[in-house]
C-alpha cells in the first residue's frame, strides 16, 4: 500500500508517496528529480548509486526508501556547501579523475565516507575504501589521487582552522 | 604548424581540466535515463527465453488489457533488419519468426510508468518451437541443416582471404619457424550506463527527435530512418552525455528502434533503459577467436612471413563482423615489418549474445598471437623479447604489404623507454621460479579511412561561427563518450584563435545542428577533428585578421594572437583585444562564420578488403609486466607495470594518461577475469557484475607510463591515437610474463587461478577439454561449451 513518507535529503525535507517496494535510488532519480545518483546496475554491484545515509555509505539501488523515514540522506547534489564544491569534488576535477563521469557521483560519496572515518587513509586504505565502486574508464589510478591529494587538502584546511 | 612551433602552443600540450568536468562532478551532467520529457512513457520489450527456435505464437491480449498499457509490438510491426554497416544485416527492432540467442526481445509494451511495462510484459504469451542451439562456430559449421539465418550456408556470416607474398614458401625457407592456436575471450564492453534511448514523435510535424546515448549519432540517425522507414531530414538524433561505451555503443540498440516505433504508434515521448542484464544481453563486445598462427625467421631474428587463420564466433546477428574480420587482418601488418602475410578468415553466426566492436578493435586479437610467437621464436634465435621486437619494429616510411604508409613512428622509443625502466633485459629468464617479466608492443589505426557507406565527403566538417552574442561556437558531428573529446577540440580551437579553452562553445553530438561526422570509434576523432577544427579556425583568424590589420594599421601576415588578443609580432604594441575585432568585423563586413573538413587519403592497392584498415597515421605502445604467481593459490600478483607510448604531440596529457591507465585496466581485466559463461541451454550465466568480473582498485597495480616525445607532421597539432592501442599488448604481455615466471605457455584467457593450478600439475584438468583450448593446459568444460575438437 501506497504511504505518504518523509524524505530528508541534502537537508531538506521532501514529502513523497512511495510503495513498500520503492526503491531509494528510484524515489531519488525519479520522484526528487535528483539524477545526480546514479543507477548502473540495479543489483548492487556497481556502486554508481552510492549515498550517505546518516553519514554512512550506502547503495541506494538496494535501499527500500520506505526504511529512511528519520533518516539524513547526502547525495551528490548536496556536496556542495556555500557555492563552494567539496574539496573531494575539486580533487577530482583537478587530477583528471573523471572521464564519462557515470560512476563519479557515487565514487565521490564513497571517498566522503571514507575520509569523515579516516582522514588521512593510506593509498591502501584507500583503494579499499572504493573498492565497492567500479569504474571502466580510468584504471582508478588518478581517482585514488584525487581521494589522496582531496584528503591532504582537507586536513590543510582542518589544522589551519585549528591554529586560527 | 610545425614540430618547433609546437614547443610554443598555449593550450596544446597542457593538462587542463576537462571542459565537462564540473558538471560531472555535481551530478549535473544528464545521461539519457536521467532526462524526463512532459508526457513521457515508457515501454519494456519481452526477452526470448530459448536461444534458438521459431516463434509459434505471440498473445498480447492480456498485456493490452492490463490498464496503463498503451501499446504493444511485436517483430510483425518493423521486420526491417538493420545493422552499423548495412552489410548483411540480420538484427531487426524486434525478433519475427524466429529468435537467434537467449533474451533477443519478440515483443514490447508502453505504459504510463516502469512498473506497469514490466508487468505487461509478464503477460505476453510466447510460444516456440525449439531448434537445436549452437554455440560452438566449428559446429556451427558442420550443421548446415541447422541454419541460424537462413542465407548463411554453413551458418558463415562472412569470409575472406588476403595474401601478400607466398608464405608456404618463405616458410619453408626459413631459419627458424613456430606456430601456435590461441583464443581470445568473449568479453564485453562493460560501460556502466545502461543504453537508454527516448523517442519523441511529433504527430503535427511528422519530425521524430532521439534522445540516445550512442557513439555515432549520423549513423544512427541514417539507420533509423532506413529501419523504420522515415525521411533522414525529419529524424533528429541528440546524444547527451554518454556513460561510457568503448565501442559497444557504436550501433543502434533494438530498443533504440522499438522506441522510435511506438512513439510514431503514440504520438508520445517514449522512455526504455536497458537493465544491466539486457546491456549483457545485447552485448556488441569483443569477437572471441580461435586462432592458428604460423611466423618464420631468418638468421637473423626478422620476420620472414606469417600465416594466419582466425576463426571468428560472431554471435547471432551481423553488427561489426564484417570490419572486424577485415580488421584483424589489417592489423596484423604493424608495429613490425612482416613482408610476406596469408590470412584468411570466417565469421561465423552461434547462438549467443551478438560480439561487436570492443576498444583496441582486432588489435587485441592479433597482439596475441604475434606477441606470443615473436616470444617462441626469439627463444629459438636465442635473443631476448626485446631484441627480437627491436630487430623488427617499424620504423617512420615504412610501407607494408596492405600499401599503407606509416608516415611516422616512434615505436622503438617506446620499446626502448619499457625495456629501460623495467629491466627487462637482465631480468628475463633470470627470476626465480614463480616470477617472471614478459613484454608486447602495439599500435593501432588514428583518423581511421573508411566510411560505413560508401560516399566521398568528409569525415569530419567543422562550422565556427564567431560574434559577440555567442562569442566563439564550434559546431562538429563529433561525440564524447567520456575519453576527452570535448576538452580536447576546445583545447585546439583555441589554440589556433589564441583564446581561453573555457571560452570555446561546443555544439556537438545533435545531428541537427552539427555538420555530419563519421562517428566515435577506429581512434579517429581527435585527428579528424584536429584537422577540421584547424582549418575552420584558421578560416577565421584570417578573416578577423584582415579587419584588425586595418584597424592596427599594419600587415595582416604579421598578426598572431594570443590570450585574448590580436597583435603585430613585430610591432606588440599594436594590438586588439579579440572581441574587440569580432565587433569590429561584425560591424564592417557581417557575419563571420569559419569551414574546415577533413577527409583522409583513400585506401591504395588492389586486394579483397582493403577498405577496411587503411588511415593516415598509427599510434603506438610498449609495455612490461613483472609478476608473481603465487604456486599455491594460483593467484597472479602483478609487481611492476611499464608503458611507453607514441601518441604524437599529446593534446592533453593527463588525459592521455587516462586513456592509457583504463586501456591498461581494461586489458589486464581480459586477461585475468573477464568471461562471458553460457550454459548448454546459450543462457548466460553472469550477466550482472557481480559474476561477470571487471577490475576493482584492488586489482590495479601501480603503473608507470611514459608519453615518449613525438609529433605526427600530418596531423593537425601532432597529434596521433592513445585510445585503443594500449588495450592489445596487456594480454599478450602478462601471457608472456607467465611463460618467464613458470614455463608454461598460456595461450588463452583469462588465466584464472585454476588454469595456473592445472598447468603447475596441482590440481587435475577434470573432463574434457573447454572449447577452443590450444597447446595450454585445459581447464575443465564449461556449461555452454559444447564438445568441440578440443586440443
Amino acid at each position: 500500500m501506497k504511504q505518504l513518507i518523509e524524505l530528508n535529503v541534502n537537508g531538506i525535507a521532501y514529502d513523497v508517496i512511495v510503495s513498500p517496494e520503492d526503491l531509494l535510488v528510484d524515489v531519488l532519480r525519479q520522484k526528487l528529480g535528483l539524477t545526480g545518483t546514479k543507477k548502473g546496475c540495479g543489483q548492487g554491484d556497481c556502486g554508481t548509486c552510492t549515498v550517505l545515509i546518516d553519514g554512512r555509505r550506502a547503495l541506494s539501488c538496494l535501499t527500500l526508501a520506505i526504511a529512511c523515514r528519520g533518516k539524513t540522506i547526502l547525495t551528490i547534489e548536496g556536496m556542495e556547501a556555500d557555492g563552494r564544491l567539496h574539496p573531494i569534488q575539486q580533487a577530482f576535477i583537478d587530477k583528471g579523475a573523471i572521464q564519462c563521469g557515470f560512476c563519479t557521483p557515487g565514487m565521490v560519496m564513497a571517498a566522503k565516507a571514507l575520509l569523515d572515518e579516516n582522514p588521512d587513509p593510506t593509498v591502501e586504505q584507500i583503494k579499499r575504501g572504493l573498492s565497492g565502486n567500479l569504474c571502466r574508464c580510468t584504471g582508478y589510478v588518478k581517482i585514488v589521487d584525487a581521494v589522496q591529494e582531496a584528503a591532504r587538502r582537507m586536513r590543510a584546511a582542518q589544522s589551519q582552522e585549528v591554529s586560527r | 604548424m610545425t614540430a618547433s612551433e609546437s614547443n610554443t602552443f598555449r593550450w596544446v600540450g597542457k593538462s587542463v581540466p576537462r571542459v565537462d568536468a564540473a558538471d560531472k562532478v555535481r551530478g549535473r551532467a544528464l545521461y539519457t535515463d536521467d532526462i524526463v520529457l512532459p508526457g513521457m512513457v515508457y515501454a519494456k520489450i519481452k526477452p526470448s527465453t530459448i536461444a534458438h527456435g521459431r516463434i509459434r505464437r505471440i498473445d498480447l491480449g492480456k498485456a493490452l488489457q492490463l490498464p496503463g498499457v498503451l501499446a504493444a509490438i511485436t517483430g510483425e510491426e518493423c521486420p526491417v533488419p538493420f545493422s552499423v554497416n548495412n552489410y548483411k544485416p540480420t538484427e531487426m527492432p524486434l525478433a519475427k519468426d524466429k529468435v537467434v540467442y537467449y533474451g533477443e526481445g519478440v515483443a514490447a509494451v508502453a505504459a504510463v510508468d516502469e512498473k506497469t511495462a514490466a508487468r505487461a510484459v509478464e503477460l505476453i504469451e510466447v510460444e516456440y518451437e525449439e531448434l537445436p542451439v549452437l554455440l560452438d562456430p566449428r559446429e556451427a559449421m558442420a550443421r548446415d541443416d541447422v541454419r541460424i539465418h537462413d542465407w548463411a550456408e554453413s551458418n558463415i556470416n562472412y569470409e575472406g582471404k588476403q595474401q601478400f607474398g607466398d608464405p608456404e614458401d618463405e616458410l619453408r625457407k626459413s631459419h627458424v619457424v613456430v606456430e601456435n592456436s590461441f583464443f581470445s575471450s568473449y568479453t564485453h564492453c562493460g560501460f556502466l550506463e545502461p543504453q537508454s534511448t527516448i523517442a519523441d514523435y511529433n504527430p503535427g510535424t511528422g519530425r521524430l527527435t532521439v534522445y540516445t546515448c550512442n557513439q555515432l549519432p549520423h549513423y544512427l540517425q541514417q539507420t533509423i530512418a532506413r529501419t523504420i522507414g522515415m525521411p533522414m531530414e525529419k529524424i533528429r538524433v541528440i546524444v547527451p552525455t554518454v556513460g561510457g561505451a568503448f565501442g559497444g555503443k557504436t550501433e543502434a540498440t533494438p530498443a533504440c528502434m522499438v522506441a522510435c516505433l511506438l512513439s510514431r504508434k503514440l504520438g508520445r515521448p517514449v522512455k526504455i533503459t536497458y537493465t544491466r542484464q539486457e546491456v549483457f544481453f545485447q552485448n556488441k563486445g569483443r569477437h572471441p577467436c580461435l586462432m592458428k598462427m604460423k611466423m618464420g625467421f631468418d638468421a637473423q631474428g626478422r620476420i620472414t612471413a606469417v600465416d594466419f587463420d582466425c576463426l571468428l564466433d560472431g554471435g547471432a546477428h551481423s553488427s561489426w563482423g564484417f570490419v572486424v574480420m577485415w580488421f584483424i587482418a589489417a592489423l596484423t601488418h604493424l608495429p613490425y615489418k612482416i613482408p610476406v602475410v596469408r590470412y584468411r578468415g570466417k565469421r561465423v553466426f552461434t547462438n549467443k549474445p551478438t560480439a561487436g566492436a570492443q576498444r583496441c578493435l582486432g588489435g587485441v586479437q592479433v597482439r596475441i598471437c604475434v606477441e606470443g610467437l615473436l616470444d617462441m621464436g626469439a627463444e629459438k634465435l636465442g635473443l631476448n623479447p626485446y631484441e627480437i621486437r627491436m630487430i623488427n619494429a617499424c620504423e617512420t616510411g615504412y610501407k607494408t604489404p596492405t600499401v599503407i604508409e606509416v608516415r611516422h613512428s616512434e615505436f622503438k622509443k617506446c620499446l626502448e623507454s619499457v625495456a629501460r625502466r623495467s629491466g627487462i633485459v637482465d631480468k628475463y629468464g633470470k627470476l626465480p621460479f614463480g616470477r617472471g617479466i614478459g613484454m608486447a608492443g602495439g599500435h593501432y589505426s588514428t583518423g581511421g579511412a573508411f566510411l560505413l557507406y560508401p560516399s566521398y565527403r568528409p569525415h569530419s566538417t567543422a562550422n565556427i561561427r564567431v560574434d559577440t552574442e555567442a562569442g566563439v561556437t564550434v559546431y562538429i558531428g563529433a561525440t564524447g563518450i567520456g575519453q576527452g573529446a570535448h576538452t580536447v577540440m576546445c583545447q585546439m580551437a583555441a589554440e589556433v584563435l589564441g583564446i581561453d579553452y573555457r571560452d570555446v562553445h561546443l555544439v556537438c553530438q545533435d545531428t541537427m545542428l552539427a555538420p555530419m561526422d563519421n562517428g566515435t570509434f577506429d581512434s579517429r576523432l581527435t585527428y579528424g577533428a584536429g584537422h577540421a577544427i584547424k582549418r575552420a579556425a584558421l578560416d577565421v583568424r584570417a578573416k578577423l585578421f584582415e579587419v584588425a590589420a586595418a584597424v592596427l594599421g599594419v600587415r595582416r601576415d604579421h598578426l598572431d594572437c594570443r590570450d585574448g588578443e590580436i597583435f603585430s609580432i613585430y610591432e606588440p604594441k599594436r594590438r586588439i583585444p579579440f572581441q574587440k575585432a569580432v565587433a569590429q568585423y561584425l560591424s564592417s563586413v557581417g557575419p563571420l562564420f569559419g569551414t574546415g573538413e577533413y577527409t583522409p587519403p583513400q585506401p591504395k592497392g588492389d586486394y579483397e578488403g582493403k577498405l577496411i584498415g587503411p588511415t593516415p597515421a598509427f599510434g603506438f605502445t610498449a609495455q612490461a609486466v613483472e609478476l608473481e604467481v603465487d604456486l599455491e593459490t594460483g593467484k597472479i600478483k602483478i609487481l611492476g607495470y611499464w608503458e611507453a607510448g607514441d601518441c604524437g604531440k599529446p593534446i592533453n596529457p593527463m588525459a592521455v594518461e587516462g586513456q592509457v591507465e583504463g586501456a591498461i585496466s581494461m586489458g589486464l581485466g581480459a586477461a585475468l577475469y573477464e568471461e562471458m559463461v553460457m550454459d548448454i541451454e546459450g543462457r548466460m550465466l553472469n550477466p550482472n557484475f557481480h559474476d561477470y568480473k571487471m577490475p576493482t582498485t584492488m586489482d590495479m597495480p601501480d603503473l608507470s607510463l611514459e608519453i615518449v616525445d613525438s609529433y605526427d607532421p600530418t596531423s593537425a597539432f601532432g597529434n596521433k591515437e592513445v585510445g585503443e592501442g594500449p588495450v592489445g599488448p596487456v594480454i599478450p604481455a602478462i601471457l608472456n610474463a607467465l611463460y618467464d615466471a613458470i614455463g608454461v605457455r598460456f595461450t588463452e584467457v583469462p588465466v584464472k587461478p585454476e588454469k595456473i593450478l592445472q598447468a603447475l600439475g596441482k590440481i587435475e584438468s577434470a573432463g574434457q577439454p573447454r572449447l577452443y583450448v590450444a597447446q595450454a593446459p585445459s581447464e575443465c568444460a564449461r556449461p555452454g561449451c559444447a564438445p568441440g575438437e578440443g586440443g
